[in-house]
């Protein structure tokens, strides 16, 4: 790193653990998150905000690490796709949203999918029983050239099901 | 998988050709999940840039934002002060580790203009918008990129060629001062007598045609890291490919090493769709610099780079006529291809070849003649994308299909079904020769049969009714249709390796690569049928050469049918070596043991058994302790399944749309995909191979166009300005399978990764002009925008 680079400290709750760093300016959340913190599961799949693949949830909204500085995200809670597991862990060491998707077949290369797990996280969190349309709308948000979508909504309609059931 | 036929309902008895021996477990045809999957659930997923790769220099490179100039001054020297600058390479500078500086061709030919290839860098002249110049490595990717910006260049901007036809015209410039003309290579392909068939046809029609397909856009883009070890001489590579072997090959040439020295690693691929089946500059440029500087260096694509240096495929303009007789039985096709290579020909000219010989397709064509016309412009190179030409060629076939229907008062799905090759045809003499000068043999398949189901499963008969119905409600439905027929499978071999370990864990290596199909969970499920274990006993690695010294990698729907037959065949071997060493050991015959859950038993006394680690352990060896007799050492096997014959998938696309003629909107309602693929070896995965296919060719008949203005300025640069398909144009496929075997392997499999992209195009537009009947609009293009159909909507009403 360059000894010229303004750098500012920042105190970010990342996946329930308190992270206080120094980080660049310029840095996104995205690069901070991957680089800095080392979660690579969040994915740069654009770095103009059109693809989804880097979305994160910043205090439980979605947002897109790219468009975003890790200096935004000072005094911030933000959730990552290395959370989902944790909270409620599966057979596979999957959460019930993870599940769904191996079940469904709702991901092929996984790149753009930890993105497309965190957007549909906030959905099933606002609204546990969204229809086709509402998690095809959210899904919008998101750009993915493997799977035509088809799947990633049936797994999602199936995680709502799953947690109605519950 | 309710939408699968069930067994009964399948057109050929889908009895297994001559898989010896199956076990009691069914793993094969199974709609299992995947083993891929956890991994890249729960973020762990090993991508490129996520390799933990300690202290790397990061990469950035300066590209040319002229589509042809000649460079008069370069200056690096503000760059190379900059504080966190370790190098930066000219082409010179990169020159003196490398043993040339131009790429080497991917698939040589004799035919081929000279010289031809893109160099690693270029500092004298720039032929396209992207064109790497320097390389600039700095401790963190930020630095890098601020000292691009420091780099001045004076450029000497030169006349451009930015269009296949102004290419072809005499007084235009030539796209590069080192080539002879703008035609890379002119050929013909065809048989039969063309001309006097069209002398003789009833019937003539003619068309213009413009096929556009833009770029591959895998989520990831491309991405290398290299480690240079001092010590060893050695380079390992990371790079995200399609063709690790390859690509090691290349390295090994151009930086003057012994393959022994060279490793090329495929971590996770973010999706290739053919523009990671290439070995790029970059992927030469970053090993060398890794080599001289003797730190790890990494450089990964952003998107913006992605929009102009990965390969795109681009424009085909044809200008075609078909020959019928009065039944509309198709006596003869002729035309002329133009094919936008781009500024360089890094591969080849398999893509319009591709195009040129596919276009028949399905149909009996007597007569064909294609004259193809390579030219180049300074726009980015070109090389196949999904579908690698046979989009473009079922859209011109079922184009001129259309038009024969049209033109004769017959309905469309009528005009197919008398000119479709019948199955008692097969197998079929295609007239043609692939690129390994083997006939073109199609091998299997029932195409009428395939038809008749897509048109059942859309309601065909019913269709003139709901059409009926909308209109009267100002609603405008159209219905299309499409076939098509994709050669899979290309040879010449792929390897696989099975090894049991002494704890009993299977290892399968493959120079086959996986970009996201679930290549791994496919061949571990043919593995697990003859060895009779579960998919969790086996570990798949792909893409590594360093554990499998030959392989092709991931193109033409191949993997399945190539490396799935070579793990077949090693799979078999395994098993027969283990039974017969169960044999000696357990002292039964071997029809009275079987092989069950990873351990050879006795079948009247299963408490007696072996596990395959027992007999891998045995047949490692120790010291001067013999073997079992007749048995070799170790368990495992090399399968290196070889063929030039290819297994030819086939399909049939029908869809609803309706449009909206005030907006130019088009909305599909519908759409049905009946495929055969031989047999399935995971129906699932299937399935979401056909789903990803269909939505690329909607991208490809709606949405997708790769810009250029007048100067070749790329003008859609962002997913902002290009579009891909999202959730919300795209409705519930629904796909039917069709298991027809395929006698051309031993697991009686078709590739299936590219099938579904082929007919999207024809369809969609085929029901865009049934739609809009009424005004009699005619489509001779895709993509097709709603500015653009406004406009044809216009034109037709004003004509």
């Amino acid at each position: 790193m360059s000894s010229e680079e303004p750098l500012r400290e920042i105190a970010v709750t990342v996946n329930g653990t308190l992270h206080r760093c120094e980080v660049a300016e310029r840095k996104n959340l995205a690069d901070f998150l991957r680089h800095d913190l080392r979660l690579t599961g969040t994915h740069v799949g654009c770095e103009h905000g059109v693809c989804g693949a880097c979305t994160v949830l910043v205090d439980g909204v979605s947002a897109r690490g790219c468009l975003m500085l890790a200096v935004q995200a000072d005094g911030c809670t933000v959730e990552t796709v290395e959370s989902l597991a944790a909270s409620e862990p599966g057979p596979a060491g999957l959460g019930p949203l993870q599940q769904a998707f191996r079940d469904r077949h709702a991901l092929q290369c996984g790149f753009c999918t930890p993105g497309i797990l965190m957007s549909l996280t906030e959905l099933l969190r606002d609204d546990p029983s969204p229809d086709e349309e509402a998690v095809r709308l959210v899904l919008s948000g998101h750009l993915c050239r493997c799977t035509g979508y088809q799947n990633i909504v049936a797994a999602a309609l199936q995680a709502a099901r799953a947690r109605a059931g519950d | 998988m309710d939408t699968i036929v069930p067994a009964g309902q399948v057109l050929v008895p889908p009895a297994a050709p001559d898989v010896p021996e199956r076990t009691a477990r069914r793993m094969f045809g199974q709609p299992l999940p995947r083993i891929e999957d956890p991994a890249l659930l729960r973020g762990e997923g090993r991508f490129l840039d996520d390799i933990p790769m300690p202290d790397p220099l990061h990469a950035a490179f300066l590209r040319s934002p002229h589509a042809h100039a000649r460079v008069t001054r370069i200056d690096l020297s503000a760059a190379r002060a900059l504080p966190g600058v370790v190098a930066v390479f000219d082409a010179d500078a990169i020159a003196r580790e490398l043993t040339g500086l131009r790429m080497p061709l991917g698939f040589p030919s004799a035919t081929l203009q000279k010289d031809i290839t893109p160099w690693v860098l270029s500092c004298t002249e720039v032929a396209f918008v992207g064109e790497a110049m320097v390389m600039v490595v700095a401790e963190s990717r930020a630095i890098a990129e601020d000292a691009l910006a420091l780099i001045e260049v004076d450029f000497e901007p030169l006349p451009v060629v930015h269009d296949c036809h102004q290419a072809l015209d005499d007084r235009e410039p030539v796209v590069r001062s080192d080539a002879a003309s703008n035609v890379a290579e002119q050929l013909q392909v065809g048989f039969g007598e063309v001309d006097p068939a069209f002398a003789q046809a009833p019937h003539v029609f003619a068309e213009s045609l413009f096929v556009h397909r833009g770029a591959a856009h895998p989520m990831e883009g491309r991405g290398v890291l290299a480690r240079y070890d001092p010590v060893e001489d050695a380079i390992t590579v990371w790079t995200s490919t399609q063709m690790a072997h390859e690509v090691m090959h290349s390295i090994a040439a151009m930086l003057g090493m012994d393959q022994h020295n060279v490793r090329v690693v495929a971590p996770d691929v973010g999706g290739g769709f053919g523009c990671k089946y290439l070995t790029y500059p970059e992927e030469v440029a970053i090993p060398a610099a890794a080599r001289c500087l003797r730190r790890p260096v990494k450089w990964v694509e952003d998107r913006a780079e992605h929009f102009i240096s990965a390969i795109h495929e681009r424009d085909q303009y044809w200008d075609v006529e078909i020959a019928v007789d009065a039944d509309a039985r198709i006596l003869g096709i002729r035309g002329r291809l133009l094919h936008d290579q781009g500024a360089y020909t890094p591969q080849g000219i398999n893509l319009p070849y591709n195009a040129a010989t596919s276009v028949t397709g399905p149909y009996r064509v007597p007569a064909y003649r294609m004259d193809v016309i390579i030219c180049q412009t300074n726009k980015t190179p070109v090389i196949p994308v999904r579908g690698a030409g046979y989009p473009q060629a079922a859209f011109v076939m079922e184009r001129l299909l259309d038009r024969v229907a049209r033109e004769l008062a017959l309905d469309r799905a009528e005009v197919r079904s008398r000119n479709l090759v019948p199955p008692g045809k097969m197998p079929y003499d295609k007239g043609l020769t692939n690129r390994a000068g083997v006939r073109s043999i199609v091998d299997s398949g029932d195409y009428p049969a395939t038809q008749a189901a897509a048109l059942a499963r859309i309601d065909h008969a019913g269709f003139p009714a709901r059409q009926h119905a909308a209109r009267a409600q100002g609603r405008f439905l159209g219905l299309g249709l499409a076939n098509a027929v994709k050669a899979t499978s290309r040879g010449p071999f792929e390897s696989a390796v099975i090894r049991v370990s002494p704890q009993g864990r299977i290892d399968l290596y493959t120079g086959a690569l996986a970009m996201g199909q679930g290549l791994a969970t496919a061949l571990a499920q043919i593995a697990a049928e003859q060895l009779d274990v579960p998919l969790s006993m086996i570990n798949v690695t792909c893409g590594d050469t360093g554990r499998v010294s030959l392989g092709m990698g991931g193109f033409a729907s191949r993997q399945t049918v190539m490396a799935g037959s070579s793990v077949h065949l090693a799979a078999v071997e395994v098993r027969h070596k283990a039974l017969k060493v169960g044999e000696q050991m357990l002292g039964v015959p071997v029809d009275g043991l079987r092989l069950h859950d990873g351990r050879v038993e006795v079948a009247a006394e299963p408490a007696r058994f072996l596990t395959l680690g027992d007999i891998a352990r045995k047949l490692k060896g120790a010291p001067g302790y013999s073997l079992p007799p007749g048995v070799t050492p170790g368990l495992e096997s090399t399968g290196l399944f070889q063929t030039n014959s290819q297994a030819h998938a086939n399909a049939c696309h029908a869809c609803e749309v309706e449009v909206d003629p005030g907006t130019g909107a088009v909305r599909i309602l519908r759409y049905v995909a009946v495929h055969d693929s031989g047999r399935l070896v995971n129906p699932t995965l299937a399935e979401g191979q056909i789903h990803g296919g269909i939505v690329h060719g909607i991208g490809n008949a709606l949405f997708e166009k790769m810009g250029y203005d007048a100067e070749a300025q790329p003008v859609t640069g962002t997913f902002a300005d290009y579009l891909l398909p999202t959730s919300t144009e795209i409705p519930q496929i629904e796909v039917v399978f069709l298991e027809t075997p395929s006698p051309t392997n031993p697991i009686g499999v078709k590739g299936i990764g590219e099938a579904g992209t082929i007919p999207v195009a024809p369809a969609i537009v085929s029901a865009i002009e049934d739609a809009l009947a009424p005004w009699g609009v005619r489509v001779a293009e895709a993509p097709l925008s709603p500015v653009r159909l406004l406009e044809l909507i216009d034109a037709a009403g004003a004509g």
